[in-house]
């Protein structure tokens, strides 16, 4: 029986348990820690833009104790606001984990991979924990790894948008390929896609707005662990296989050698 | 042609204004000094503006306009017909469906600061123009300080700097200074000035401003002309083109509005839109962003005027722009009540501000009060009870989501 207590990924050093990474951007603030608690997240990321030091309203003061903090970069718009930025993030934070986001498209708010290379490698010699968050190409995640990325955090589809794995064949390529952490970002939409992520064999899920938006959030928020849960413990247990048409002879091109050595030789 | 030719032109007989109205600069013509920049926008936005009839769309239209996932000028140009008018509630819901996927229950806050009101602009529907005999003035840099200081300890975080469009009273180096005080008490800096070359913007960058707001009033260059009479206003491509010299010279983001019900609104708000759009896909990066001012209609006016901006056709417009560019900001006016909005903050806005004042000097005491406002606000609640409704409607007020790099 599979053990989920057991059951473990590294980041930079770090071991963690839970696989659900939670966004803390477009909630009430005063919902944050019952969506972690019921999340059962260890990890939640944070725009350092919204940090603000002071102030009305300042996140910081809304993100419960003992969760790690995973600044992000997003509003860089290159490789070298993304370092500045992480620098910044290293300082406010008192942390050396950081989500690299670089981009430069206001529509679909798609990661640049090339400018994303580029800062993880400058960044991770740093000592920085660098978790890259990309567009699904085996080139740019090979270069990631490369450049020394802690995992590598592809999306299923534009931020948002809630359409689920839009690119699932591709993620497939990257958890098959990579050695490292593969944590599918963006574009979960509902429970069952997160589990669906980990059914391929994602080491973690990352969601926001689909809890951020959901009428009772806690509520969805625990949704998302069990799905999550569910999830990785299909994927440990190994998946069936799938019968694509009908039902399937059980050698449809091979019985024939059967036939033959039970009929004796001719 | 000198400024004092100018009179109030409502006094004076058909053939003298005829005789004024030769005398007027060619407002399509770039005066010295005006940067002139390749490009085809402001071509593109007026023949799409010039070939919208928005009479002929149907109510299928408006139908496959809203089920459709991603919509493009099309899909916009039947949301802004008045065919769609009666799916409006479809359509805030729709839009506040949009809000929440891209924006959350995030609202921004911010507040407005007249640093100066003088202005070498003739715009006749406006309290600031050169020829109205208002108080004018403008802050030097203790008493800019001060006022930002005062604004600060509010809770914002977040300014928009304002100056008359004078360039000799307020000139590029005094915004420039007013930024650089800006940046030690604000994390987010917005200019809502005069339009200027995209080297000026440069430098304003550098100073700590990175967001540029400017209305175009209305997009029809007809229209235009009979408005805007003298200054450097009344150069319409000039400043059609001001939101691109502003990216050029590293602006993060732009703002776009046509003061609606100054002409034929639908057809401003179209223009508006697709300006936004095109600039946003010429310039990807771009943050963008709507304001939506409108022009009363008068009260009891006994001649019903079909073109008349209420409320339904504001909303009807601000849920166009955000199904159109689910993506872009929204900021509304405190030319609008409480009422309406906390409603339109509620289905499609982004950003509102509080504690507004439209006059010079009027935020803290010590700095004497010495400039007339430009427009009487019509919500005149304090940062704290703005944050304290919004709070209300489950919505989070959010000062700064911004970093300056």
């Amino acid at each position: 029986m599979t053990d989920l207590n057991k059951d473990t990924f590294c980041l930079g050093g770090h071991e963690f348990q839970s696989r659900f990474i939670l966004g803390s951007g477009k909630y009430s603030l005063e919902l944050i820690k019952a969506a972690v608690e019921n999340a059962g997240a260890q990890i939640i990321t944070l725009a350092l833009r919204r940090a603000n030091q002071g102030g009305l309203a300042n996140i910081l003061d809304y993100i419960p104790e003992g969760v790690t903090l995973l600044p992000n970069t997003s509003g860089a718009r290159n490789a070298e606001e993304a370092v500045r930025i992480a620098r910044l993030a290293r300082e406010i934070c008192q942390s050396d984990f950081i989500k690299i986001e670089v981009i430069h498209d206001s529509k679909y708010l798609l990661p640049d991979n090339y400018e994303t290379v580029k800062a993880t490698e400058i960044l991770a010699k740093e000592g920085f924990v660098v978790m890259p968050y990309m567009y699904p190409d085996l080139n740019a995640a090979r270069d990631l790894a490369n450049a020394g990325a802690a995992c590598i955090m592809p999306l299923g589809s534009p931020i948002g948008s809630n359409k689920g794995i839009c690119t699932k064949e591709f993620i497939q390529i990257l958890i098959d390929e990579i050695d490292l952490p593969i944590i599918v970002d963006a574009g979960i939409g509902r429970p069952s896609q997160a589990c669906e992520a980990m059914e391929m064999g994602a080491a973690a899920v990352m969601a926001n707005t689909a809890i951020a938006t959901a009428g009772d959030i806690p509520a969805m928020a625990g949704a998302f662990r069990k799905a999550i849960e569910a999830g990785r413990t299909a994927y440990l247990s190994g998946m069936g296989r799938v019968i694509e048409k009908g039902s399937s002879a059980s050698s449809p091109l091979t019985g024939f050698l059967q036939e033959q050595e039970a009929s004796g030789n001719e | 042609m000198s400024k004092n030719n100018h009179i109030n032109e409502s006094i004076l007989s058909d053939e003298i204004r005829e005789h004024q109205k030769k005398n007027r600069i060619d407002h399509m013509t770039y005066l010295p000094g005006m940067e002139v920049i390749e490009s085809d926008v402001m071509d593109q936005v007026l023949a799409a503006m010039n070939a919208y009839d928005y009479e002929k769309y149907t109510d299928s239209d408006v139908r496959r306009a809203l089920a459709k996932d991603n919509r493009g000028p099309e899909e916009f140009a039947a949301l802004l017909s008045p065919a769609a008018l009666p799916h409006l509630e479809e359509m805030a819901q729709l839009a506040q469906k949009e809000t929440r996927k891209h924006f959350g229950n995030s609202v921004y806050m911010f507040t407005p600061i007249y640093i100066a009101n003088y202005c070498e602009n003739y715009c006749i529907y406006c309290g600031f123009n050169c020829h109205n005999k208002i108080r004018r003035a403008k802050l030097n840099y203790e008493e800019i300080d001060k006022e930002m200081k005062s604004i600060s300890e509010s809770g914002l975080q977040e300014i928009l700097i304002l100056t008359g469009e004078s360039r000799a009273k307020s000139d590029v180096k005094y915004i420039g200074e007013a930024c650089k005080i800006a940046r030690k008490y604000f994390k987010v800096i917005g200019l809502e000035v005069y339009p200027m070359n995209s080297d000026e913007y440069r430098y304003l960058h550098e100073c700590g401003a990175d967001y540029v707001t400017v209305f175009q009033e209305t997009y029809n260059p007809d229209k235009y002309e009979t408005l805007h009479l003298a200054g450097h206003k009344r150069i319409f491509p000039y400043r059609v083109n001001t939101q691109e010299r502003a990216l050029m010279g590293g602006m993060r983001g732009v703002a776009f509005a046509a003061l609606l019900g100054l002409d034929d609104f639908r057809k401003d708000a179209f223009a508006t839109g697709m300006h936004a759009w095109l600039l946003q896909r010429k310039y990807p990066h771009a943050e963008i962003s709507f304001s939506c001012p409108r022009l009363r209609p008068i009260i009891n006016n006994d001649r019903i005027n079909p073109m008349d901006v209420h409320e339904t056709q504001l909303l009807q417009v601000v849920t166009a722009y955000r199904l159109f560019m689910p993506y872009a900001g929204i900021t509304i006016s405190t030319r609008e009540c409480a009422r309406v909005r906390d409603n339109i903050v509620n289905i499609a806005a982004t950003k509102i501000s509080a504690g507004v004042s439209t006059g010079i000097g009027s935020h803290v005491e010590e700095v004497e009060d010495k400039g007339d406002e430009q427009f009487e606000i019509s919500d005149s609640r304090t940062v704290d009870e703005v944050y304290r409704d919004l709070t209300r409607l489950h919505l989070q007020p959010v000062m700064s989501d911004y970093i300056y790099v």
